[in-house]
């Protein structure tokens, strides 16, 4: 029989909780005999090639390709599971909801002691996504079906959630490992 | 005109994407590696409190974030008049340091690097990966996960955490290393040097073996930058600024780092979120350098363990002693450090002032500080200002992949026209040539995704039932 597959992506976060993911340390070569990894950083798979059964997510949604990210995770994944803060709250990138956006541009790109602009542009490109007006977090755009509290969540926290779920069996997790930090 | 984008670029850490444009003949016009996310620090972190600052600062990063809780710690040990710390909170802040950078390169080279180096740039995808490595050479991975969970147990007992600890405040740690926290990691102390000897003999049989292929991919002339101890040595955690040039030639030296603004500054492009900077002396046109490894190797006289130290003498022997420019040897330079932080904290765990107990100092209040580290991937620079109420009024970070910006799009244009101009088929193999010119560099691009940007166009968030939750137009 096939082995399930598993796919991962990091989202407006600083990808610590990717790795909390691999801080579960030896246990990832017990982890590879029983999934497929799908798309994820960590390979080099850059689009889904098939369903997968469970999607991790790292990460709020900050700019456009991050929407649409999550979009296609909820498509292609049965379940999938927010992965810490800024997956759960928008947590760190969120503080920027506070600010109107012209004044995080002016202060990035104009007025920063150590910028060099003589045309006064800010980065404009096509090529570069667009920004929402504030972070989201990731179930205020898809439906998430599990949410795995931290800053990161442990290793251990991930670790169980994700052997219970591809056991098939209730995700039934200790205080220890849901308390926040 | 014909675009190609390698989206995401992967097995780096964070958000990057390139675009190469080709003409009808399939020659390269243009090839860039544009930075696509954003975040914002500078600007969210005013009005926060100063002692806040090594927590939430350090979420720049996953991948290094000691590296930022230090930079940040040292600029608040300004404001607190304490940056003369006691033996017992540098010793332990040096440990974690040295804990991270040996986690982090044992992370790039195993689980990101190897699959490209031991399978090949244009392998199956399908096994070009750390999982690839698993199978075909479980033992070597092995040694790759538990050298990197080696680390991540040096900074827990040192931060209190694994990711995202609280171990720095300004002025100090907020605690010691026990004599049972040190004897556990002094048991597994040995087989982590061994492996970091063969890890070490891995990456230079590599580099030299393959010297004639590596020695022009991706590479070029180009200063180096970084922070250098007083006589010369290399030292991860203080020093002052050194640049040479691409002969060696130093740019500046023993430059006291709270006068970088007088030497650095940073340039804006439109195509990437990320900025450029350059040593204002040169100008932007001639004044990028490189950061990391790489450029430490190049500006340090000499590393003072010994083993890293004969691994140094190997190292610039294969440029007669010249500055190295290419751009592959960051890897065998980033094992040299890997196994140099395995000394040094061999070093400190037998030092006793690691279970001292007086941890924090502090003097006169100021209302400016600059702290600088030299982070796993290269110069960190953190500079803030702080009002009387003890709120941070002003935030300046250039992160390390930031000071490789220029260098990747080096890279990456040097890639595109040496294996992709003029080819009748662009196949996926080539495309990875791009990507592993990247990785040379260990990008952090979540790091260097902390500034924030515009958007040129219309977008619109609809949540899960339809309902349109955000719209933004051109601002």
């Amino acid at each position: 029989m096939a082995k399930p597959k598993v796919a991962t992506t990091s989202l407006a976060g600083c990808f610590g909780c990717h790795m909390s993911i691999l801080d579960i340390d030896e246990r990832i070569l017990k982890l590879v005999e029983l999934v497929d990894f799908d798309k994820s950083p960590i390979n080099d798979i850059k689009k889904f090639t098939g369903r997968c059964a469970v999607g991790l997510i790292e990460g709020g949604c900050a700019n456009e390709e991050n929407v649409e990210v999550l979009r296609e995770f909820r498509k292609h994944c049965d379940v999938l599971i927010a992965v810490g803060e800024c997956a759960i709250m928008g947590d760190i990138p969120a503080m920027r909801n506070m600010v109107p956006l012209k004044e995080c541009l002016d202060e990035a790109y104009l007025n920063g002691p150590s910028v060099y602009n003589p045309s006064g542009q800010v980065p404009n490109d096509p090529e570069i996504p667009l920004l929402l007006n504030k972070v989201y977090p990731i179930n205020e755009v898809v439906k998430i079906d599990y949410f795995l509290p931290g800053c990161p969540p442990s290793a251990d926290t991930i670790w169980q959630a994700l052997t219970a779920l591809l056991g098939g069996k209730p995700v039934e997790l200790p205080y220890e490992l849901i308390k926040y930090d | 005109m014909k675009r190609i984008a390698i989206e995401p670029v992967t097995r780096v850490e964070g958000h990057g994407k390139v675009t190469i444009l080709l003409d009808a003949q399939n020659r390269v016009k243009q090839a860039r590696l544009h930075i696509v996310e954003f975040r914002g620090f500078e600007r969210f972190i005013q009005g926060r409190l100063f002692w806040e600052v090594p927590v939430i600062v350090q979420r720049l990063c996953g991948i290094c974030p000691v590296s930022h809780h230090l930079a940040g710690a040292k600029a608040m040990d300004q404001i607190v008049g304490g940056e003369n710390l006691t033996p017992t909170a540098e010793k332990v802040r040096r440990l974690m340091h040295y804990g991270q950078t040996l986690q982090s390169h044992a992370l790039h080279f195993f689980h990101l690097c190897s699959p490209d180096l031991l399978f090949g740039f244009d392998a199956d995808p399908a096994i070009r990966n750390v999982i690839g490595v698993a199978a075909k050479y479980p033992e070597l991975a092995v040694q790759g996960v538990m050298l990197r969970k080696y680390g991540q147990e040096i900074i827990k007992v040192t931060a209190g955490k694994k990711i995202h600890g609280t171990g720095a405040i300004p002025g100090g740690v907020n605690k010691n290393v026990s004599i049972a926290e040190r004897d556990a990691l002094l048991k597994d102390l040995d087989q982590n040097v061994t492996w970091a000897r063969s890890a070490l003999k891995l990456a230079k049989d590599y580099t030299v073996e393959h010297l004639e292929t590596l020695a022009p991919f991706g590479s070029f002339d180009s200063n180096h930058l970084s922070l250098v101890r007083a006589d010369g040595a290399m030292d991860l955690y203080h020093g002052n600024l050194k640049a040479i040039d691409a002969a060696g030639k130093a740019i500046f030296d023993q430059v006291d780092y709270q006068n970088y603004l007088d030497y650095i500054a940073e340039e804006v492009r439109p195509w990437s979120y990320m900025k450029f900077p350059f040593i204002k002396s040169l100008g932007p046109e001639n004044g990028w350098y490189r950061v990391g490894p790489l450029a430490r190797l190049n500006t340090a006289k000499f590393i003072d363990t010994p083993e890293a130290e004969a691994a140094r003498k190997e190292f610039v022997a294969v440029t007669d002693g010249k500055p190295n420019n290419i751009t592959m040897a960051y890897h065998w330079a980033r094992l040299i450090e890997l196994l140099h932080s395995v000394e040094k904290i061999k070093e400190l765990l037998h030092d006793p002032d690691l279970q001292g107990t007086d941890l924090v100092v502090k003097g006169e209040r100021r209302n400016e500080g600059i702290g600088l580290i030299e982070a796993p991937r290269g110069t960190l620079f953190h500079h803030y200002k702080v009002n009387e109420n003890d709120q941070i009024t002003m935030a300046n970070l250039i992160v390390s992949t930031t000071n490789n910006n220029e260098p990747m799009n080096r890279a990456v244009q040097r890639v595109a026209a040496d294996h992709i101009s003029g080819k009748p088929e662009v196949t996926e193999g080539l495309l990875n040539h791009v990507e592993v010119a990247i990785r040379a560099y260990d990008p952090c691009l979540s790091c260097a995704t902390h500034a924030l940007g515009k958007m040129p166009l219309v977008v619109e968030l609809v949540d899960c039932e339809g309902k349109l939750v955000d719209r933004r137009a051109k601002g």
